[in-house]
């Protein structure tokens, strides 16, 4: 076995590899670039090596200087995790001539796996189901009726240098194949200046599926049952589970069969994953190998009770696999949210920054979190916007959804946007929850964008029965100042009338033996917490069921945060209720007249003057955020009419910069 | 008997109803609440206690005789916040515009005249036309007399004025006095000629809410010090103010119960300050970190934004906080920082409220912007108003500490209680590269030997230690420590006794 590991990579899965190799009793080398001096896997390494500037090209993919780290604290082995250098032949090879251990599959896997032709060829040979297709141009539109016939409806008539939906033809039937070949051919032609057309078979709502395996130096590989990641975001997957709510016994077998087939094909020694995408019948078809440890990896663990990274360490070091593929059980169900530093109402931009407030929720057996940072740490433009990974188990998919969902209600986080909300919305919806799900899901779901959940009518009150315990909690706490004239005077009541949305509804609070009781809307609900005023989140349970709400205090009210959607309440007496009728209904002011700054950054300069006409696209101003310089541009036509900033001023996120006519 | 007895209850009742339900109609359609309205929502439900409630103007030309209303235009009284006492005149704008006689004067003098003797806060609501010019003289008397009792009650109770309407003219300087100014936006504005004299005189064309509208005031002339959206919500801002305040100049500021814990250690304030010196970082994450439960209450959060200032708790007990803020101008003294901090500082100091400062200074802002403005004797204004305090003292210097600068923020030299500097600190007469041009004028016409120089100069003072070893700091403490030490520091000065030499008055800088 190894004595010390080098970690070539950073974040959450530097973390993670560091957590078994301890476990194992192993050291770690951490690698680390200028931007993650202080980053959490730098904390956790036995010892540091720095390797070069921010950005990636300098530092986590520099072979050079994590070979140099590696021989300078003596490590005998590299782990790639994921990303970077996981999936570089070159890498592999100077390591091998180095005579250091690169924990992951052999040269030769690596490099056939990484061209898409080769692979497919491979796979086709190792007798693994590929997508129908015919990989030769189509001459006429009469070849294209026969040979789609052929490859068997739908099929996707699709352009060489196609892109964009631009030169594809999905067709049905052989007339419909006859003129999507013309009109493919014609846009082709038009847009892209080539005309060659070929033709594959089209899958509807596809399942993106994979198999995980594992395999060791003596020849051994077994296949550690499935994992579904068919909810992705514009091909970058959202939510994983395993195994699959949708495979039939007999297809998981099959695949699992034909993934070990490839993978033996290709000597594979170490764990990764065999890629396919499944029909609505259970037709399942290869894409690609990942030859590494996926992001998604730890729902196979929770279902398995197997440490992927322990078994990649263990066959690097030459040992057998001391499992059986007889001996993999799947145990219950595990499913796994990705937490980005992002802002799903402004189009999923990332937002980076100093993460000024974290707390995650708490582990245990059914919710384990893989996390690379801390509070107070810096998200940085350079590497990948996650913050963590949430990982929720459960006996059943029913279980898994329910316990993820209360994870997701248990985060805080400050100083980043984030996509929580968007994570919640999705486990909330009972769409996926019947497993209807393929990898248009969100494209269908979510077709004007994501913007902001909504509450149930059962959400709706739990948010009532929250805001009157936490404001009867904070009413009678204010009562505990010092030199009061009469010590029983408190604002403390009884009744009290709640404002959501618009909507009034009137609240009853009575402490009880075991917490207390909020009546709203004729229900009782019983509420026990150890929430105190100043706490960010209320959790407790309500009528025996955990929650969580994230509870934020406004000028005038609560701003509460559950279950995807966030709503600002108001708990007042019925006088002040009255009186807060009487007040004005302020329309939120027209932003569309203004240019306002987009993140917190410094004006680098303003590009326009004052009374000057801009025309669509001219550069209005630039601003550095994060080292990076954004260029504004004109939206439409128009003239300035004033500008309120100069260069060298620091801009927080929506401040206004200029103002048009 | 019973008659009599209905009879004082009918005369309340019309009393309360002021200038009548069409008034209160109007009053309510331009998104304002009615003085007796706003007073409920002020004190603690049912403790209002209302004096003089049947007070009446004695003017009799222009026919005034015959127009009398119960109560003259203000609402006075006293009541609770929190169960603590309070006093309160509130003008009501449905009778007589809210214009001020002689005798709604004299009102809201004896409110004020009993909150001096029993030692509680005066709120003063104002929602007024101007002064009842039928009354001439008497009217302008009637506001001397107002402002001498505001001169008067300054330091002695704090006072606190809610702009929730008109306030033109002489009305103007009876706020301007007082502690606080908060406004409502859009239905309050002060200013002391309108915008039609304006015309007139300046030719200038500008509105009400240009000339002295909520954002105005609280952006560009710093008269008040918070804005906020409606009535209800300037109150209940309000009532959070109140319960920082100790209730007058002579007791401690209040404490209430606290859920946070008295050692709470924050690992994240250890990355807090960039690895480059000139990367900004928000220091209101230290404020928050360091005070109760993260309970922040800012005042003047939209003006000179360089320094922050506002009221937090520790242990349950109120401190003012005043700290540079990197984020802006990189948080170095200007006229307005140096201007908005002094009167904070001040205000802390009449009511006894310990004092943190959060130190990373640069220095002063250069230019003939600053020096054609006074930044001289705005600077001195900070440094007196510092060196002059007596409460408790607490200063954390979290990076740059630089030149005179480093003096003016509550230095161990001003009788700074305890002087902490994290290890990030760099306490000097400048920043190394300045430095090193003056000292070594040869050396710097090489870049090499420049730089040199630079590291040396960088590592004699670019840290907390030469200060310390001279004891200008007492300790340097790790970052996640500073609400801790700074906790137990207050402890350690709650009995602290110091006392300026006795004078009239001092004569600070203005």
């Amino acid at each position: 076995m190894f004595n010390k590991i080098l970690i070539a990579n950073r974040g959450e899965i530097a973390c993670r590899v560091i957590k078994t190799a301890h476990k194992m009793g192993i050291a770690t080398v951490a690698v680390y670039s200028d931007a993650d001096v202080d980053a959490l896997h730098v904390r956790m390494a036995g010892e540091k090596v720095h390797i070069g500037g921010a950005p990636a090209s300098e530092s986590y993919l520099g072979i050079d200087n994590i070979i140099k780290a590696a021989k300078q604290t003596g490590a005998d082995a590299i782990h790639p995790g994921y990303g970077f250098l996981s999936e570089n032949p070159e890498f592999c090879k100077r390591l091998e001539k180095e005579g250091i251990t690169f924990i992951g599959p052999g040269v030769k896997a690596i490099s056939i796996m990484g061209d898409k032709i080769s692979s497919k060829k491979l796979a086709e040979e190792a007798g693994v189901n590929t997508i129908p297709g015919h990989m030769e141009v189509i001459k006429d539109a009469e070849e294209a009726v026969k040979i789609a016939s052929k490859i068997g409806y739908p099929v996707m008539l699709k352009a060489s240098a196609g892109g964009g939906g631009k030169g594809m033809r999905v067709v049905y039937n052989d007339d419909e194949a006859r003129e999507g070949f013309n009109s493919a051919v014609n846009e082709a032609k038009s847009s892209f200046g080539d005309d060659r057309v070929f033709a594959e078979k089209y899958i509807e709502n596809p399942r993106h599926i994979e198999i995980q395996i594992l395999g060791d130096k003596h020849g051994n590989v077994i296949y550690l049952a499935e994992r579904e990641c068919s909810i992705q975001r514009r091909h970058q997957k959202v939510i994983e589970e395993a195994p699959s709510s949708f495979l039939a016994m007999e297809t998981r077998v099959n695949m699992g069969t034909q993934s070990v087939a490839l993978s033996k094909a290709v000597d594979y020694n170490s764990a990764g994953t065999v890629e396919f995408i499944v029909d609505k019948d259970q037709n399942f078809y290869f894409l690609e190998m990942n030859t590494r440890l996926q992001v998604e990896h730890p729902v196979t663990e929770l279902v398995t009770g197997v440490d992927l990274v322990e078994q990649m360490i263990r066959s690097a070091a030459g040992e057998p696999l001391n499992i059986k593929q007889e001996e993999v059980i799947v145990n219950g169900w595990a499913i796994e949210a990705r937490v980005y530093a992002e802002d799903p109402l402004r189009g999923f931009l990332p937002s980076v920054g100093r993460v000024t407030n974290y707390i995650p929720p708490e582990e245990g057996d059914n919710i384990r979190i893989d996390s690379g940072i801390f509070e107070g740490s810096e998200i940085s433009i350079y590497y990948d916007p996650m913050i963590s990974k949430v990982i929720s188990y459960g006996k059943d998919r029913d279980e898994a959804i329910d316990t993820l969902r209360l994870a997701l209600d248990e985060y805080y986080i400050r100083g980043v946007g984030h996509n929580i909300a968007f994570l919640s919305d999705v486990l909330k919806a009972p769409r996926f929850r019947s497993g209807d799900i393929s990898t248009k899901y969100i494209e269908e779901e979510y077709k004007d964008g994501f913007n902001g959940g909504t509450l149930s009518l059962e959400a709706w009150n739990i948010l009532v029965a929250v805001a009157v315990t936490a404001h009867s909690c904070e009413v009678g706490r204010q009562s505990t100042i010092s030199g009061r004239m009469n010590e029983d005077a408190s604002s403390f009541s009884e009744t009290w009338q709640v404002q959501i949305d618009g909507e009034v509804q009137s609240a009853n609070f009575l402490m009880t033996g075991e917490g207390c009781n909020v009546i709203t809307g004729g229900i009782v609900y019983n509420i026990e917490t150890l929430w105190a005023p100043g706490n960010p989140v209320f959790s407790g349970t309500i009528d025996g069921e955990k929650i969580s709400v994230e509870v934020e205090y406004l000028d005038d009210g609560y701003r509460l945060t559950y279950d995807g959607a966030n709503e600002i309440i108001h708990v007042r007496s019925e006088r002040e209720m009255q009186l807060a009728a009487l007040m004005p209904v302020k329309e939120p002011a027209d932003m569309s007249k203004y240019l306002q700054c987009p993140m917190p950054g410094l004006v680098v300069s303003i590009n326009v003057a004052e009374a000057d006409e801009v025309s669509t696209g001219q550069i209005l101003c630039v601003i550095e955020a994060m080292k990076m310089e954004n260029v504004l541009r004109a939206e439409r036509d128009g003239r300035i009419t004033k500008i309120s900033a100069v260069a060298g001023d620091s801009l927080a996120v929506d401040e206004i910069i200029m103002e048009f006519e | 008997m019973q008659d009599i007895l209905d009879k004082l209850e009918e005369k309340r009742e019309s009393a309360r109803m002021g200038g009548g339900e069409a008034r209160i109609k109007a009053q309510h359609a331009k998104g304002k609440l009615t003085a007796r309205e706003r007073i409920e929502l002020l004190v603690d439900e049912g403790s209002f206690e209302e004096y003089d409630m049947f007070k009446e103007h004695r003017s009799i030309d222009f026919d005034m005789e015959k127009a009398k209303i119960a109560g003259d235009g203000v609402v006075i009284g006293s009541g609770t916040v929190n169960g603590r006492l309070i006093f309160v005149y509130s003008q009501d704008f449905t009778v007589f515009g809210g214009s001020l006689s002689e005798t709604h004067a004299e009102k809201i003098c004896k409110i004020m005249d009993m909150a001096m003797k029993n030692g509680a806060p005066v709120i003063g609501i104002n929602d007024s036309g101007g002064a009842r010019i039928q009354e001439g003289v008497a009217a302008l008397a009637g506001y001397a007399d107002v402002f001498q009792m505001n001169v008067l009650a300054s330091g002695v109770v704090p006072q606190i004025s809610l702009i929730m309407g008109p306030c033109a003219g002489g009305a103007v300087y009876s706020p301007a006095m007082t502690d606080f100014i908060f406004m409502v936006k859009d239905s309050s504005y002060m200013f002391v000629t309108g915008p039609d004299v304006v015309k007139t005189v300046t030719n200038e064309v500008v509105t009400q809410e240009e000339l002295g509208g909520a954002t105005t005031h609280t952006v560009k002339s710093s008269v008040a010090d918070n804005a906020y959206e409606n009535d209800l919500e300037a109150i209940k801002q309000t009532r959070r103010l109140i319960d920082f305040m100790p209730l007058n100049n002579k007791e401690k500021p209040p404490t209430r119960q606290t859920f946070d814990q008295q050692d709470r250690e924050e690992q994240s304030l250890d990355t807090l300050i960039p690895d480059n010196p000139n990367k900004p970082y928000d220091m209101h994450e230290l404020i928050r970190k360091t005070v109760d439960e993260g309970d922040f209450f800012e005042i003047q959060p939209s003006f000179a934004k360089n320094i922050v200032t506002g009221f937090g708790r520790v242990e349950g007990s109120t401190v003012g906080i005043v700290a540079n803020q990197p984020m802006v101008l990189a948080g170095c003294l200007d006229n307005d920082a140096s201007r908005k901090a002094a009167r904070f500082v001040r205000y802390c100091d009449c009511f006894n409220i310990p004092i943190i400062t959060f130190v990373d200074v640069p220095g002063f802002l250069p230019g003939t912007a600053q020096e054609y403005g006074g930044i001289i004797k705005h600077g001195a204004k900070l440094l007196f108003a510092y060196g002059e305090a007596t409460v408790p003292k607490i200063t954390v210097i979290t990076r740059k500490a630089y030149g005179g600068a480093y003096d003016v923020m509550a230095s161990k030299h001003l009788r700074g209680d305890l002087n902490f500097a994290w290890p990030t600190a760099e306490i000097a007469v400048m920043g190394a590269e300045g430095a090193v041009k003056i000292i070594f004028r040869e050396e710097a016409k090489n870049e090499e030997k420049l730089a040199a120089k630079t590291q040396e100069y960088s590592d004699k003072f670019a840290n907390p230690f030469v200060a310390a070893r001279r004891g200008y700091i007492d300790d340097v403490i790790m970052p996640h420590a500073t609400r801790r030490r700074i906790s137990r520091g207050l402890r350690m000065l709650r009995n602290k006794d110091l006392k300026n030499p006795w004078k009239k008055h001092d004569n600070i800088p203005l």
